[in-house]
């Protein structure tokens, strides 16, 4: 039984050398076609055989994929996670890239030509010669109205969204407001219901863009795309009208009005301080001099 | 402190480097070789390469280490490696008639061509911590028949009910199977996607489904005709020698279960089959796999949909991958503030709406 003694495997089994962005061009192609098809019909769900990457599933596999499939290396590649670029996850990612494809990397949005992002979209204005990765995790819409996932796709080819419209009502009489406040879902260019993955309704509006957007789910195999200028509206009724909504406050450090907000616990007594998501968007508006109420230098001034 | 938020790569990097010290514990104890652990750690390690679809005892026992023993760390470890690998070809279908075996038993007769083999088995194992094992480790004598015969084909249990038809036939598969590994699963799933999401699923998963239907849900009653545990050769098509060729063997575990079947407007009253076949020896993990199958079936057998979780192909398959569930379950301790905070906008405003409303009935009350 035991003839084999030497450990013939433990200094060398290191992977050493990886293709350009980690997967290999035969991959790359199957996902480069997917993309082509979902910007072909922007809002379908597009079937793609992902691949176990060396991240966990949940980790932005779906978006890692989508990157890794439209990577050149002329791009310069941004990564934010909650809007911000030195989060773990997006740290860990953008490390990914500049081990595996050697490209440039940047935290600002204007110089990235790629930019992957979980929970949000940047407050820049994005340009025709960018591309937006999505990172999804339930790239179904309707997921938590109906389970199966053969009927689901039975409701988007009939165009079947009552159940959709019926959850928007029910939470109208029962809360009166529509009680979604991310991953709100929207219709693409009249057709189909599709879920911006769990962005803060805030960016809704912002999904009518000029670059284009590609969203990959990696565990449940699925990649759809917004292209340019698509209209995307976000559902509701002519009573109770969609509204995008933010922390009525300003931010605390730039004094920015118009961002999205995070909002942090600063002291045992729960004081609070807003401050933008956009890490980015924050720092460039303080490094030409805007200042909010908590921005001094010291930390005594937050409140 | 709003400095909290800040040096993620700073941490990454110290979290990793505590997490190797960790793993390699306290230095003072000798460090486990990988080759001990494929020895003696046999059985993990077929867990392993049965649940990350690579049959490599090398590989999977270093990812154990690597994984601090946790195994579906490891299986993710070696799915991680196994999908950068490249598609050389198929190998031929392999004959498990042909199978060397360790093992064999049938519960449905009390002896058959081939015989009855315990082989290295727990089952009448007396469970006593063997605190002889904790002291040393000597291993007793194992005695071996003195002329034992060259192994020869051991036919399957099943042909001889086969040859009686009293086994419903499988459809031969003509077509070559697809591969759930290279395409993304579309439902309705035909059988040998639903055999390989259960062969690489997570063990405890497709052991509790198992289960299920032996306690009524879609209860199917199986007996476990066969199963076998041993080597198999594999067998591969050159082209340019236009012969097959020996690449190698794997140790596979089998399981053919035979069911109940009362028959239906078209078939006359008939056994069927349920059919597990696992990398490594994985007894338990083959015969539930076989149950589940058995389950599966029921559309193409023409029964019942009781409604029973072991019935429903969609939700065993889309459940049964522990690297997929794991990820997406433990995805959650990932920063989620933004979702989080757009949460608590929409709570406030409702409850002041809610506060206001309450307000405005109690003035009109009064």
């Amino acid at each position: 039984m035991t003839q084999i003694e030497q450990d013939k495997n433990a200094p060398d089994t290191v992977m050493s050398d990886y293709n350009f962005a980690y997967l290999d061009e035969q991959t790359k192609r199957m996902i480069r076609r997917a993309i082509l098809k979902s910007l072909a019909i922007p809002g379908y769900q597009v079937p793609f055989a992902s691949r176990e990457m060396p991240m966990p599933y949940g980790w932005g596999t779906g978006g890692v994929q989508v990157s890794a499939a439209v990577l050149t290396p002329d791009d310069t590649l941004k990564v934010i996670d909650q809007g911000a670029d030195d989060t773990t996850n997006a740290v860990s990612i953008r490390r990914f890239f500049e081990k595996t494809a050697g490209v440039a990397v940047t935290e600002a949005t204007a110089e990235a030509s790629i930019i992957q992002t979980r929970h949000r979209i940047p407050e820049a204005e994005l340009r025709e010669d960018q591309v937006l990765v999505y990172q999804v995790p339930i790239p179904e819409p309707l997921r938590f109205l109906e389970p199966s996932e053969v009927e689901t796709r039975k409701m988007h080819e009939l165009e079947e969204y009552g159940l959709m419209h019926v959850k928007l009502y029910e939470d109208i009489a029962q809360h009166g407001a529509i009680a979604t406040a991310y991953a709100y879902p929207v219709k693409v260019e009249g057709r189909y219901v599709m879920d911006p993955s769990p962005i803060p309704k805030f960016d809704n509006p912002k999904l009518e863009m000029a670059a284009i957007q590609l969203f990959g789910a990696g565990r449940e195999q699925r990649i759809y795309a917004l292209p340019p200028h698509t209209q995307v509206v976000s559902l509701d009724f002519e009573d109770y009208p969609f509204e995008a909504s933010k922390a009525d406050h300003p931010c605390g450090l730039c004094g920015a009005e118009d961002s999205y907000l995070d909002e942090l616990i600063v002291d045992d007594e729960g004081g609070r301080l807003f401050m933008c998501s956009d890490t980015d968007y924050c720092a460039a508006r303080q490094a030409v001099g805007h200042r909010g109420s908590d921005a001094s230098p010291t930390l005594e001034g937050v409140a | 402190m709003y400095v909290a938020v800040k040096g993620g790569e700073r941490a990454i990097d110290n979290a990793h480097a505590w997490l190797a010290e960790e793993r390699r514990g306290d230095a003072r104890v000798r460090e486990l070789s990988v080759a001990q652990i494929r020895e003696q750690m046999t059985l993990a390690v077929n867990r392993v390469m049965a649940e990350g679809s690579l049959y490599d005892p090398d590989l999977a026992a270093l990812a154990i280490k690597q994984a601090r023993g946790d195994l579906i760390e490891a299986v993710f470890l070696i799915r991680a490696y196994r999908t950068t690998l490249p598609r050389f070809g198929a190998s031929r279908p392999m004959d498990t008639a042909a199978m060397a075996c360790d093992r064999r038993v049938s519960a449905t007769f009390k002896d058959a061509p081939g015989g009855q083999v315990l082989g290295p088995t727990f089952d009448y194992t007396h469970r006593l911590l063997d605190f002889k094992l904790a002291a040393d480790g000597e291993v007793p004598f194992a005695p071996e028949l003195a002329d034992a015969e060259p192994s020869k084909d051991t036919p399957h249990i099943m042909e001889f009910l086969d040859r009686e038809g009293l086994m419903q036939r499988d459809t031969d598969g003509r077509t070559p199977p697809r591969d759930l590994t290279r395409e993304p699963l579309e439902l309705p799933a035909t059988r040998d996607l639903r055999l390989q999401a259960l062969t690489r699923g997570d063990e405890g998963f497709v052991l509790g489904m198992a289960y299920s239907t032996q306690r009524g849900y879609a209860r199917n009653h199986a007996f476990v005709a066969e199963l076998r545990i041993g080597k198999v050769a594999v067998e591969m098509d050159i082209p340019e020698l236009g012969f097959a060729v020996e690449i190698g063997e794997v140790e596979l575990t089998e399981c053919e279960t035979v069911n109940q079947f009362a028959g239906s407007k078209t078939e006359p009253p008939q056994f069927t089959r349920g059919y597990g076949l696992v990398f490594g020896m994985s007894e338990r993990k083959a015969i539930s796999m076989a149950l589940v199958d058995r389950a599966l079936r029921w559309e193409e057998l023409g029964e019942d949909n009781l409604g029973a979780p072991a019935q429903d192909a969609e939700f065993v398959l889309y459940h049964a991958d522990n690297i997929q569930a794991t990820g997406f379950l433990e995805h959650i301790k990932l920063p989620h503030y933004v979702d989080f905070q757009s949460e608590l906008e929409l709570i406030r405003k409702l409850r002041r709406e809610a506060t206001a409303d309450r307000g405005a009935h109690r003035a009109a009350a009064e």
